[in-house]
């Protein structure tokens, strides 16, 4: 179906399409017919810089499982304890701070 | 035979006076004949919708699908433009309604219209179509396994609300066809929505389809069932030669 199941926040960060660079603000996450993918339904991440225009838009198409496997692999990558100390600082009181 | 279409971008005044964009198809051998307003679904203004508008023209219909996200993306890629809506939480069932009057309005204004207007969705376009029925006056409506007319408002898009409660206001006779398989909308639901307006006392006219799922019209996904779709095909033929008639 056309599902509504779609979820927005706010990122920080850059993405490469075909035009280069973009420094991306926002990002879309649902779960629809995908324009170029060979399924019924992925799982679909929009990377936008609407401030530029809806074609500032690095798009991604995945099916459920490498969507699962993907999104794994980042948090993976993100509890390292390794990466954990560079990504989210202590503060003084050792409150974990995100951003 | 002269069977020469005409197949282009148009624009033309919807909803709220906005000028949309729109893609249209007619024959052009001057006879007089009847329209059929596309709804394109949530992904989109799309190639396969523009082939649908393509083929109405064929089976002898003029035919127009009002682009719904002209003002979020004017200019910009359909995807992209899809892209923009859905980051919007969607377009207001309002601005459907008055877009797809636009688009009526344009085809009853051919010199070659009968004044008989159709409407046709698949997926969520076929929501809009029934939603149109309740709104306005076409001549018949098609929904083509359209979620969301029954069921419960997703907490993301709160303006996608349920629509079988507005069965009563239905203008027209609804030709409805689904698969099976289908979750969005599940068999009950739509058992749940052909009972409704039958006991509203509306022309209601139903298929349903074994072993087909969503999107079953759809030649270029995973989803495609041939047998249903042909089938499809030659009920929207018959449906809309009935009430396009004139």
């Amino acid at each position: 179906m056309c599902t509504y199941v779609t979820e927005t926040l706010a990122v920080t960060g850059s993405a490469k399409g075909p035009d280069g660079w973009i420094r991306v603000t926002d990002a879309t996450v649902y779960f629809d017919h995908p324009t170029h993918a060979l399924a019924d339904h992925t799982l679909n991440v929009d990377l936008r810089r609407p401030a530029d225009g809806p074609g500032a838009r690095v798009a991604i198409e995945l099916t459920a499982e490498s969507a699962r496997q993907l999104a794994r692999a980042i948090l993976d990558v993100l509890d390292d304890p390794a990466v954990a100390a560079l990504a989210f600082p202590r503060t003084a009181a050792g409150q974990a701070v995100s951003g | 035979m002269y069977d020469a279409i005409l197949a282009e971008t148009v624009h033309f005044p919807a909803d709220n006076g906005d000028i949309l964009e729109g893609y249209a198809a007619r024959p052009l051998d001057g006879a007089s004949r009847g329209g059929v307003v596309v709804i394109h679904h949530l992904p989109g203004y799309d190639r396969e919708t523009k082939e649908f508008v393509r083929r109405f023209a064929v089976m002898g219909f003029n035919a127009v699908c009002p682009n719904l996200y002209t003002r979020i993306a004017p200019g910009a890629s359909y995807d992209d433009a899809a892209a923009a809506a859905r980051a919007q939480g969607g377009v207001p069932d309002e601005q459907v309604v008055g877009d797809v009057g636009g688009a009526m309005a344009w085809l009853r204004a051919l010199s070659n219209s009968n004044g008989k207007v159709a409407t046709i969705g698949h997926c969520s376009g076929g929501r809009h179509s029934f939603l149109v029925s309740t709104h306005l006056d076409p001549a018949a409506a098609i929904v083509c396994y359209g979620g969301l007319i029954v069921g419960e408002t997703p907490p993301q898009l709160p303006t996608m609300v349920p629509l079988v409660d507005r069965s009563p206001l239905v203008s027209c006779p609804v030709l409805g066809l689904f698969g099976n398989d289908d979750q969005f909308p599940t068999p009950e639901q739509v058992d749940e929505l052909e009972k409704t307006l039958q006991s509203n006392g509306k022309d209601v006219e139903f298929h349903r389809y074994d072993g087909a799922g969503h999107a079953f019209f759809g030649p270029d996904r995973p989803a495609y069932r041939v047998e249903a779709a042909l089938d499809g095909w030659a009920r929207i033929q018959t449906f809309l030669d009935k009430h396009l008639a004139g």
